[in-house]
């Protein structure tokens, strides 16, 4: 402030103008508007703001050139092809190790996951929105949320324990009537296989998905649904007509959250795949990889060299992961002049 | 199509908050009836009992009977979806589906009803958005949401999507208090042209309006804030504006209170 009371005095210096712009307040100078970051408050807040964010990409930055310099290293020595290679050995003189099975089976066991769980969430959540009786919802709810909080480790070890041994009914079911599918063919093995792997993964992403579509499915304006009720909409076209088409791209958000997790898991997968490297065809053959469970089996044992190979499986998991996520968000944008945003 | 409608000792709770107490009245079918009075004496509750959309607000509740021609709204065994199929409504905030192009929302009645054919989808849609005086405005964006046209426009698209089903009457809840006076205007020159093919009832805050559109008027009261609204008197709507019969009426009227 102090450099425009100087323009100010020159104002009042030269000898009465007529017009004078403003009547001045006699005691102070005249209010110019303030500036931003003038007031130490705002100053420190945008300094912390600014730094925050700033460490964020600093952080994000250091962690994807370290991760990428340390794959680099172990790609170069590869003597079998990175994308195809069905082996991982990092020990020997010639390194031969390649992501293509551990690619298809964190895929299939996600897609198998999101199958299962998204359409059962969806149900679910518009069951605690619009169809449960108000007493019903809080603990129904409050049981989801109970869902989300045990910890991969415990579901890994039930679905050892528990829910392997009692595939042997499902598969042979599956076997005896989709089995001429090939996707389906059981050769009596032990059920630690990729469906086993989905189905868990599947109870495992349902409460976040249950969750965050209960949540959208709840701020559904009531005037939307209020003007399918009054053109003689039954509880089900409600939903069709105006709760679905509104929670659309909320449930899509949903899904990817569920979607990430079941990409990521890791101990669940471990605990109840029992992995080696080569590509099924079937969903119920023993066997398989994704790239968390063979990160968390090879890790702890491997040299340097080794530590690298996974490293740069670990990118490729990250990679696959950005790719959904720009799909999904492509799917939305593309979907945003009929969201119901602007209405 | 048009139909009367003869209510008697309509009383309507919310939960055990009686909204609106004894209620009877009747509404002549290709007519105009409008409901005034102050915030809060029921009016809308009332407008919202004639097509059993009181019953979906939790704790809502009615007894009484709304006879529609002869048929009781609330008889034993009754549908109320197939009620609201029959009484159309058009609400305060205009609330084309978001989600849907102008076309479908016309049609989403229609499809509910189970007309698929687009021939006659085609046909009923151009003939309601005609009938709600829209069709010049949209005929050439049919395609796009209908959440992009103004206020007043998807005001009429509403009523355009309402009226696609043929009902035998159309409730309207304060339909131009969220428009500027163009749009009002468009819409009440619209009431206008709809009187001669539908029973309408009309709730609105604007004398004015009940007066212009309006040949019945009814005038709501309630004794005191939290007692049930009750109906003062009905009558024709000259006469309500310049000779009621009801003290409170006149001071209602005249602006002396509410």
């Amino acid at each position: 402030m102090d450099t425009d009371t100087s323009t100010q005095t020159d104002d009042n210096a030269a000898p009465p103008p007529p017009p004078q712009p403003q009547p001045q307040p006699s005691t102070t100078t005249p209010k110019r508007l303030a500036r931003g970051a003038t007031r130490p408050g705002d100053r420190i807040f945008l300094a912390l703001t600014r730094g925050s964010g700033i460490l964020l990409l600093l952080v994000m930055a250091a962690i994807a050139l370290f991760l990428s310099y340390r794959a680099s290293l172990a790609i170069s020595d590869d003597h079998g092809n990175f994308l195809t290679t069905f082996e991982w050995d990092t020990r020997g003189t010639e390194p031969r190790f390649g992501i293509a099975v551990l690619a298809v089976g964190t895929v299939v066991s996600a897609v198998i996951a999101m199958a299962l769980a998204v359409p059962v969430a969806v149900a679910i959540a518009l069951f605690l929105t619009h169809y449960a009786p108000r007493r019903l919802r809080g603990p129904i709810a409050y049981v989801i949320d109970l869902l989300a909080a045990v910890p991969s480790i415990v579901y890994g070890l039930w679905g050892a324990l528990i829910l392997v041994p009692h595939m042997n009914g499902l598969f042979g079911w599956l076997d005896d009537y989709l089995g001429w599918t090939g996707i389906f063919s059981w050769d009596e093995g032990a059920p630690r296989a990729m469906l086993t792997v989905g189905i868990l993964l599947a109870i495992m992403i349902l409460p976040i998905i249950t969750n965050v579509s209960r949540e959208v499915f709840r701020q559904v304006p009531r005037m939307h649904e209020e003007a399918a009720l009054a053109l003689g909409a039954t509880r089900w076209e409600v939903v069709r007509l105006a709760v679905l088409p509104f929670g659309r791209s909320g449930v899509i958000s949903a899904s990817m959250l569920g979607l990430g997790r079941a990409l990521g898991e890791t101990m669940a997968v471990a605990t109840v795949l029992s992995p080696d490297f080569d590509l099924h065809a079937s969903l119920l053959d023993p066997g398989g990889g994704t790239f968390a469970q063979n990160i968390a089996a090879k890790f702890s044992e491997a040299d340097v060299f080794g530590r690298d190979a996974l490293i740069a499986s670990g990118l490729v998991l990250f990679v696959i992961t950005l790719l959904v996520n720009g799909a999904a968000r492509l799917i939305i944008a593309r979907r945003k002049e009929y969201s119901g945003a602007a209405a | 199509m048009a139909k009367r409608i003869d209510v008697s000792g309509l009383t309507a709770y919310y939960g055990t908050h009686k909204a609106i107490d004894d209620i009877s009245m009747t509404i002549e079918p290709r007519s105009v009836t409008a409901f005034i009075g102050p915030s809060g004496c029921g009016k809308s509750t009332f407008l919202r009992t004639l097509n059993r959309m009181h019953e979906v607000t939790p704790g809502g509740r009615v007894e009484g009977k709304v006879l529609l021609d002869d048929e009781d709204l609330y008889g034993p065994g009754v549908d109320p979806v197939s009620v609201r199929r029959e009484v159309g409504m058009v609400f305060q905030r205009p609330n084309p589906f978001p989600t849907m192009s102008i076309f479908d929302n016309v049609a989403a009645g229609l499809r509910l009803n189970g007309m698929r054919r687009k021939s006659e989808l085609d046909d009923i849609v151009e003939k309601s958005l005609r009938g709600a005086n829209l069709w010049n405005e949209v005929k050439d964006r049919l395609n796009r949401p209908g959440s992009g046209l103004s206020g007043g426009q998807q005001q009429r698209l509403c009523i355009a999507r309402a009226i696609a089903v043929e009902p035998d009457v159309l409730l309207m809840d304060e339909p131009c208090s969220a428009l500027d006076p163009i749009s009002t205007l468009a819409v009440e020159d619209l009431i206008g042209e709809l009187k001669e093919r539908f029973t309408i009832v009309i709730v609105t805050h604007n004398m004015q309006q009940a007066a212009r559109v309006s040949d019945r008027t009814a005038f709501f009261n309630l004794a005191a804030v939290g007692q049930p609204g009750r109906l003062v008197e009905i009558d024709d709507t000259e006469r309500i504006f310049s000779n009621p019969s009801v003290q409170a009426t006149e001071d209602y009227i005249s602006g002396r209170f509410g």
